[in-house]
């Protein structure tokens, strides 16, 4: 008797909000879909390239910082980490802590980007960059390289930039109680998008920081 | 007494389905959390960052043609840690799972095809 009140209210509250959680899941894995396809498409360009010219591959990947690569695997990982225990928290009923948890991802994507800044501007600085004095001295497989590594860093920096966005808007979400330890879809969907690009990362860092 | 079984039976599986629910793998529109906790989490941050170690330590010797392989397989295994647990799809239901299965497939078919084009060219 008691289980049959349970439903209704639940009914009820389904039709009055019109939520579908399930849903807003699948649309947020299918867009992941699409995202992994636009980096395989790169990543397969990256194979093939990397196939056609060895030596230079190897040569170019020596350029680049390993501990600054290794430090930024940390900081993603990390981040990765926070929104999970962002998600717990929120399940748990502590607002104040899942919102700490997703500051500590915030402010771990903004030193990405900076530690990024960094490795960009040394990189510009040396004359690596589209007529630069460095690149055009370089063989073809290096200038390959480099025509990849900024492609596709730049484009997860800026997927970096698209998940902080999602993941502020959550968090304003939280702060007006909007996101609940009832209803919390968005603040989900946010971290799948955030881990979907660690993922990413975790495949850009050995195939241009470590294998030379 | 045929009736009386009935009854019983329908307690059983309205007592069933308000725990399937409540653990909310299959059915219904609204999420419920799957049994949140911290420990798991961590101890896999702490798993993804002693691969990240190894992955390291590994490139600093010189493995040749191996390299690439060892690298590639660490990262596999990091992702799948990381889709299982920080995205949940080990809780996930099943059409998740195959969603990205044909995903995978579709990746691997164009890289192969593609290495069809690259081995008998160069």
């Amino acid at each position: 008797m008691s289980y049959n009140t349970d439903t209704s209210n639940q009914e009820i509250q389904e039709m009055v909000i019109h939520r579908d959680d399930f849903g807003s899941k699948m649309g947020m894995w299918l867009f992941l879909f699409t995202e992994i396809l636009l980096f395989g498409g790169l990543f397969i360009l990256y194979a093939g390239y990397r196939y056609i010219y060895p030596e230079g591959f190897a040569a170019a990947a020596t350029e680049l910082d390993v501990l600054l690569g290794t430090i930024n695997t940390i900081i993603l990982l990390t981040s990765s980490l926070t929104v999970v225990l962002a998600i717990v928290a929120l399940q748990k009923n502590n607002k104040k802590l899942s919102l700490f948890f997703l500051w500590v991802t915030v402010i771990c994507g903004l030193v990405f980007l900076v530690n990024k800044y960094f490795e960009w501007g040394a990189k510009f600085h040396h004359g690596i960059y589209p007529k630069g004095p460095a690149l055009q001295e370089m063989s073809e497989g290096e200038v390959m390289y480099f025509g990849l590594y900024y492609v596709m860093t730049g484009l997860h920096g800026l997927h970096i930039v698209i998940g902080l966005a999602f993941i502020g808007f959550v968090m304003w979400q939280i702060h007006k109680d909007v996101q609940t330890s009832t209803n919390f879809q968005k603040l989900e969907n946010s971290g799948l998008y955030w881990h979907l690009v660690d993922i990413i990362w975790i495949f850009l860092f050995p195939l241009f920081y470590l294998i030379h | 007494m045929n009736n009386n079984h009935n009854s019983g039976h329908a307690i059983d599986n309205s007592n069933e389905h308000a725990d399937a629910h409540g653990h909310g793998h299959d059915d219904g529109h609204i999420a419920v959390a799957h049994h949140p906790s911290y420990g798991v989490n961590i101890l896999v941050w702490i798993g993804l960052l002693s691969l990240t170690a190894i992955t390291v330590a590994v490139a600093g010797i010189n493995l040749g043609s191996l390299a690439l392989t060892v690298a590639l397989m660490i990262a596999l295994v990091k992702s799948m840690f990381v889709i299982n647990f920080f995205m949940h799809l080990k809780f996930e239901n099943k059409v998740f799972k195959i969603f990205i299965g044909i995903c995978m497939l579709t990746f691997i078919i164009v890289l192969i095809l593609t290495f069809f084009d690259l081995t008998f060219r160069y």
